[in-house]
């Protein structure tokens, strides 16, 4: 008790001690007009000498500037981008970004709840704006995030937030818009000695725990079909828009069967159904499809699930999904590593994805999946302006520079906790007389 | 016949023609009245399989109190012998078991008493033996075989039913496991069955039962076995004098027999006989029955083998989803096992088989069955189960061949022993028979002319279902048949009656007769003559092998899929109009050539003409030096730390290299042409590191760089403090950055004074653990230190300077940023992560501009992977500096080749593309710091290991290549072949943390 006392003294005297965050942004005061840059819609279209305008943090233009005819004199505030590119604000699935500060430092977690079914649960109040990790990820052009719990059968609710607030209410952008599952694994045990690797035999209980859940989900939909239930279960109460579809069931599964497996599980149900992880998600697209499953592709940068597979295989799932038709978005692991998500959409181009297919599928795809498409995910006239200016391709770590970011229309401070660690050390070589 | 029956005729026999129990053991006394015999038994008009490459027809074998009197063809058989009449049957040597555990106490299988600590637990430092014993527990040298040897006759029973009569014995517990003792299997007091008390020392890689913690890497028990023979050279030097030890003491002992080493695997092999070639000893190597994969590196070794016929079980691979999980070299294992000994036969390899590894001993002739239907001859099957295992123990003049004079322990077969069908009859063990079937026993079998009154039938019998037919008529009746000694009892209905006939008779020289009662119970007589005897098999066998012969797969090197059947040569290219990024003061090269030739490259020019070389069109691509990773734990084998104690200077990953990791392809994929594998980060002073050129499909001494000087592993901060188990368990010094600097203090003194004791001629014990440090204090081992927070990094320098030492690398570096100026004037370089923070505290500061503010403090910056993934992809992790920090993209570019090559020192041979280094060459699609770009080809020594058109037919022929084993499984699954349920094997995949225990 008293040790643990003295290290959460600790890790809140070094929380005080570094800088404290960058200021959240205040609300849009002006109209706001960016000239000349390419505009990549995130629907697939590109506009190469873009005009986009946008006030009172919606966008109100979207056009060309040698088509447009709008009076320039309204904005006070012109940037021109000549050169540089705009982009939807990215948006990250999946992840415990704000859940946990340090990995390793048992206090500072707060992804995983204890028991088997919490789909009560809600990630959103465990939601650390003051978290030192959002500012370095947002300053990559990643805008919005899926604050997802982890472990457990049935984990608990993920909702969107916009990553610059002082609060967990402020940052909330959909409450508690799904119900995420750790679908039964196929296959379990450990490490075998002899072979000095992980040698996992099929797990026999795979048709009986998916049972098990479906056991679980129909009582929950029989729960769901009383209008004033006695006794109150919280539980299923935190399941009943699972059936009309007002929530999202998220199945985490990798594996074939369990991905196919999920997928009629979720049809079964009568839940809208999206495959989280899908690692072999390319090798049944077709049930996917005729499903309307759609993808949330985990960690492309990955390597092969066998030592037979395609050496490149991660890297080209998500062109395979896209020319099977199946709606996808990417996804990195962590809380930290979330910066990475244009680079790993850089990658997939790298492998065979059309470049404005990847934009579709770290902005407009990724909303969609969430519901919240009609409002934010795309450079469309009508829907918030979050969005990014880049000196280059943001998916290519040679040339991305986020410059400018906005969330809703508020300019947000893109330096971090890193950017100021930079400066302070330069400046300390500088007064060393550098080399 | 179930076994306690067989063991009751056994015992039947005893009764009658056997001298008491108590016989040989003059010693002593007895109840009863005294019952000495001569036990002179004459076995006539045999086929005697005298050796392996020696066969009488029609010959006499005479044996004598349990030895062989003589053997031959017409001799002359003394009056008092009992005679036994074995004609048409074969009598041979019987076989030795090498490697057997018969006789053995049983080792207590409770493993909750196991782990001695780990990451989370708590350690035991030394062994919890009472007495004056090794310090490590699993060493169990003064262990005596001979002295527990209880004889076992459940066990011995099992062994001799498949044709074995003596066996080389010994605990399977421990690294090394103390002597082994040669008994035979007769149920005799150990008195009569110990043969040879002290016959072998066996060690292996594996602590059995010791619940010490070190070692926990395999590693760490090489480095321990090493030090052992010091200690045991020092000890019998004059060590003894200070400090008594028995286990060193029956080591020196132990010496003098064979040395026999069981292992895991081929590679495991390798690096037994390594061990054994330091010491000028020559190992026994017990494999695991994959030698075939690496023939002609064991065949270098001339170790002599002990081969297991543990030849796999077929996957079940009918859902063509669950078998994507079996990979390709389980399924080609499955195929080529059962060629394993045909292969080291045909290699010229000497070598024995053991039982040793089979589920069920009774299925050992079936195994050897495999074995001979997959090219192993009679001969040499017979040989390394008689002949080669004498030799191997010094048994020669005892066993191994039917010789006058020698132990008579042989066995009596109704047929060739290797036929499908043969049968063991009689096991003789040193004179005493033990009967698995009667010499004479009645066994009707073929096609017999049966006349039941006046109704004649033909029966089959003896072969699947018996049947009686009525002559004229085509139906089979079913029949069913007893024998008891001659009596013979047959039933059936023959076919169109109702009635069953019963007959009742005898068998005489082949035919049958007797009485019987028909259905309506009129008594008849009956007879039944032979028709002919049975086709032999060995024919059929032949086809079947033949057969399967041709549709064997080759054997690839590595064994794993992208494995090639023949390895890479060095080739002479040309590289037309690349854009050439050459490290040096040209900088990148537009439209250039660059020729390579011998590994080496050539010249770098415009408009090179070298009309003999291959030409490359590298116009609009990028060519480079090869990726160097700094920090990396690829290609290790069972473990990556050996956390046991603070220090493990004495352990070295150039012992564990596993060159049968798929990583060195995926990473050649990536560029990387060489690799620094590091130990891990478990303990301040770690192990010594290994560099490696990815040169995939070679051996694993092959694959390491040469003439590069020795580095070590360091390391700091929470790993070693072990912070991050649960709650501080770890009683292993130190827990605090204190004590860390406490063990370097203590250590690096202790290691000068070692140094000047031994510049002083004085008599001193080699410690290898000593003598790495010391090699650091005279500039001849380089560190590279895991570190992260300043406070250490500044300790660990003051700690160099005052020691007189110098840090060469900080690796994982992340705030080396906060001391780059310190580092600099040390003239330390850094390597680390590109963007990694926040897994732990101590990374709370990392940031993604260290490399640049290093680089710019004029560190030597390297940006490396410890992670098997971002290794693949370290021009991406270069790169990050430019987005991050605006770096310079040549100075990006070193980051990940020209200054890890110096950083390793050397440069001189990698690092840069200049006329003369080797030619480890990438050529990219892009510009090789973008995310777009993809390395097209990658050379290591001017050989193509990597290219990509290549490799997208390499994955055609897997496909193939599995589609082709799948089909072959399914079909053997179908004719009734075992199989084992669908694995999911994943390859271990290391970073410095990882301490499981992997010496179980």
């Amino acid at each position: 008790m008293k040790k643990s006392i003295i290290v959460i003294a600790f890790i809140c005297s070094f929380i005080i001690g570094s800088k404290a965050q960058p200021l959240p942004a205040v609300a849009q005061s002006e109209p706001i007009l960016i000239m000349n840059a390419t505009a990549h819609i995130g629907n697939g279209k590109v506009i190469e000498k873009a005009l986009i305008a946008f006030e009172n943090g919606k966008i109100t233009i979207v056009d060309n500037v040698q088509t447009s005819r709008i009076d320039m004199s309204k904005f006070k505030k012109v940037i021109n981008a000549a050169g540089n590119h705009v982009y939807p604000g990215m948006i990250s699935m999946s992840t415990d970004l704000g859940l946990v500060e340090i990995i390793a430092v048992r206090q500072t977690v707060d992804h995983t709840e204890t028991g088997d079914m919490n789909p009560s649960v809600r990630s959103i109040v465990a939601y650390n704006t003051d978290s030192q990790v959002p500012p370095t990820v947002r300053s990559n052009g990643i805008l919005l995030a899926q604050i997802t719990p982890n472990g457990g059968r049935i984990s608990g609710q993920s909702s969107v937030v916009e990553l610059d607030a002082w609060n967990w209410e402020d940052a909330a952008y959909k409450f508690d818009e799904g119900v995420h599952v750790n679908f039964p694994a196929l296959f379990s045990g450990g490490f075998d000695f002899l072979s000095g690797g992980f040698a996992q035999r099929k797990n026999e209980n795979f048709a009986k725990q998916i049972t098990e859940l479906e056991q679980f989900f129909s009582e929950a939909k029989a729960y769901a079909a009383m209008t004033s239930p006695s006794p109150k279960n919280l539980k299923f109460e935190a399941m009943r828009d699972l059936f009309s579809q007002k929530k999202t069931l998220y199945i985490h599964a990798n594996l074939v069967k369990e991905i196919t497996e999920g997928v009629l599980f979720g049809k079964k149900m009568g839940c809208k159904t999206v495959i989280v992880g899908g690692r072999d998600a390319y090798l049944v697209t077709d049930i996917l499809k005729s499903n309307n499953v759609a993808v949330i592709l985990d960690e492309t940068q990955a390597l092969p699930a066998r030592v037979d597979d395609d050496i490149d295989q991660p890297f080209k799932s998500p062109a395979m999904l896209k020319a099977a038709g199946i709606p996808f978005t990417l996804s990195v692991n962590g809380h930290w590593q979330q910066r990475n998500l244009p680079l790993m959409a850089g990658q997939a181009v790298a492998f065979g994805l059309g470049y404005e297919d990847a934009v579709t599928a770290v902005t407009l795809e990724p909303a969609k999946i969430l519901g919240i498409d009609k409002t934010v995910g795309s450079l469309e006239e009508g829907k918030d302006a979050t969005l990014i200016i880049t000196e280059g391709d943001v998916f290519d770590m040679r040339t991305s520079k986020v410059k400018q970011a906005f969330i809703r229309g508020k300019e947000i401070d893109l330096t971090n906790k890193q950017t100021d660690l930079y400066k302070r050390f330069k400046t300390k070589y500088d007064r060393l007389g550098g080399k | 016949m179930r076994p306690n029956m067989r063991f009751f005729i056994a015992l039947l026999w005893a009764a009658v023609i056997l001298p008491p129990l108590s016989k040989a053991q003059k010693t002593f006394p007895q109840n009863g009245v005294f019952d000495e015999r001569e036990s002179l038994f004459a076995f006539t008009n045999a086929t005697i399989v005298k050796s392996w490459n020696e066969k009488l027809d029609n010959a006499t074998l005479l044996i004598r109190n349990g030895r062989i009197e003589a053997v031959g063809v017409g001799i002359t058989i003394p009056k008092d012998a009992v005679v036994i009449d074995v004609k048409k049957k074969y009598i041979y040597p019987s076989f030795i078991e090498t490697f057997g555990n018969y006789g053995m106490p049983e080792i207590p299988a409770s493993t909750a008493q196991r782990g001695g600590g780990g990451f989370f637990g708590r350690e035991q430092f030394v062994s919890n033996k009472k007495g004056a014993y090794s310090w490590n527990e699993a060493f169990k040298t003064e262990f005596k075989a001979h002295e527990v040897f209880a004889p076992n006759d459940k066990e011995a029973e099992i062994l001799r039913g498949v044709g074995f009569g003596t066996v080389v014995t010994h605990q399977l517990d421990g690294i090394s496991r103390g002597s082994a003792a040669v008994v035979s299997l007769s149920d005799e007091r150990a008195h009569t069955s110990l043969i040879k008390p002290v016959a072998a020392h066996v060690m292996s890689f594996s602590k059995g039962t010791s619940t010490q913690t070190y070692p926990t890497s395999l590693m760490g028990c090489i480095a321990l076995l090493r030090q052992t023979y010091l200690d045991a050279q020092w000890y019998a030097n004059g060590g003894s004098k200070e400090e008594k030890n028995l286990s060193l003491e029956a080591w020196n002992a132990l010496q003098s027999v064979p040395q026999v080493f069981d292992v895991g695997d081929k590679l495991e092999a390798l690096r037994a006989a390594k061990i054994a070639s330091e010491f000028s000893k020559k190992f026994i190597i017990k494999g695991r029955g994959d030698d075939y994969q690496r023939l002609n590196e064991l065949k270098t070794t001339g170790s002599p083998l002990i081969l297991p016929l543990n030849f796999p079980d077929a996957y079940d691979v009918e859902d063509p989803i669950d078998a994507l999980q079996v990979a390709l070299s389980d399924l080609k294992h499955w195929e080529l096992a059962p060629t394993n000994p045909s292969r080291v036969a045909a290699a010229g390899i000497d070598f024995a088989l053991t039982t040793n590894g089979l589920r069920n001993k009774a299925d050992f002739f079936k195994q050897v069955q495999k074995a001979i239907e997959a090219g192993l001859t009679e001969g040499d099957a017979l040989k390394s189960l008689t002949a080669t295992p004498a030799r191997l123990f010094g048994l020669e003049s005892d066993l191994g061949s039917l010789d006058r004079g020698k132990i008579a322990s042989f066995f009596i077969s109704d047929k060739n022993i290797f036929a499908k069908d043969a049968k063991i009859l009689h096991n003789w063990v040193q004179g005493r028979p033990y009967v698995l079937s009667d010499l004479d026993k009645v066994d009707p079998k073929g096609t017999y002319n049966l006349t039941v009154g006046n109704q004649n039938y033909v029966l089959s019998l003896g072969r699947g279902e018996n049947t009686a037919t009525k002559s004229g008529d085509s139906t089979k009746a079913k029949l069913d048949m007893t024998v008891l000694k001659n009596s013979i009892n047959i039933l059936f209905t023959p076919s169109g009656e109702k009635g069953m006939i019963r007959l009742s008779g005898v068998v005489e020289n082949g035919n049958m007769s007797g009485r019987g009662q028909l259905a309506d119970g009129t008594w008849v007589n009956w007879q039944a003559e032979a028709k002919g005897a049975s086709a032999g098999n060995d024919e059929e066998r032949k086809n079947t092998a033949e057969a399967k012969k041709e549709e064997l797969g080759d054997v690839i090197y590595p064994f794993i899929a992208y494995g090639r059947k023949e390895l890479p040569k060095s080739e002479r290219v040309l590289f037309k109009n690349a854009t050439v990024w050459t490290n040096e003061t040209d900088g990148i090269l537009q439209a250039t050539d660059v020729l390579i030739e011998g590994g080496k490259i050539l010249q770098i020019g415009k408009n090179i003409d070298a009309s003999t070389a291959k030409t490359v069109d590298a116009t609009g691509k990028h060519l480079t030096a090869g990726i160097i990773d700094e920090h990396s734990h690829i290609t290790v084998a069972r473990g990556v730390n050996e956390g046991a104690q603070s220090s493990s200077a004495e352990v070295r990953i150039a012992d564990v290299i596993n060159c049968d990791d798929i990583n060195i392809y995926r990473q050649l994929a990536g560029g990387v042409t060489s690799s620094h594998i590091l130990h891990g980060s478990a303990n301040s002073i770690g192990g010594q590191t290994q560099l490696i050129k990815m040169r995939f499909g070679y051996e694993p001494e092959k694959m390491k760089f040469e003439n590069w000087p020795g580095y070590i592993k360091f390391a700091l901060g929470e790993n070693v403090k072990r912070a991050n188990g649960d709650g501080g368990v770890s009683s292993r010094f130190p827990i605090t950055r204190m004590g860390v600097e406490q063990v370097f203090d203590d250590h690096f003194t202790r290691a000068r004074e070692y140094l000047n004791a031994q510049k002083a001629g004085k008599f001193i014990r080699r410690d290898l653990e000593l003598e790495a440090l010391g090699e650091i204090l005279e500039g001849k081992r380089h560190i590279t230190c895991h570190s992260y927070v300043q406070s250490e990094i500044n300790m660990l320098l003051k700690t160099a300077d005052r020691h007189g030492f110098k840090v060469n690398t900080f690796t994982h570096i992340l705030e080396g940023y906060k001391v780059a100026e310190k580092m600099a004037k040390h003239g330390a370089a850094g390597a680390g992560f590109a963007d990694w923070w926040n897994y732990k505290y101590e990374v709370y500061d990392a940031i993604p501009q260290n490399a640049k503010l290093m680089q710019d403090a004029g560190v030597l910056a390297s940006i490396n992977s410890d992670d098997a993934e971002m290794a693949r992809r370290l021009n991406q992790e270069a790169a990050k500096s430019v987005m991050y920090a605006n770096m310079d993209e040549v100075a990006a570019w070193k980051m990940v080749t020209l200054n890890p090559a110096r950083t390793l020192r050397v440069d001189s041979r990698v690092g840069s593309v200049k006329v003369g280094k080797d030619a480890d060459l990438v050529l990219w699609s892009h510009n090789p710091l973008s995310i777009y770009a993809k390395a097209e080809q990658t050379y290591v020594d001017g050989v193509k290991f990597f290219d990509r058109q290549e490799d997208v037919k390499m994955q055609d022929e897997i496909r193939k290549e599995r589609a082709r084993l799948v089909q072959k499984t399914l079909l053997s699954k179908k004719s009734g072949a075992a199989t084992q349920p669908v694995q999911r094997r994943t390859q271990r995949l290391y970073d410095c943390e990882d301490e499981d225990d992997e010496m179980r």
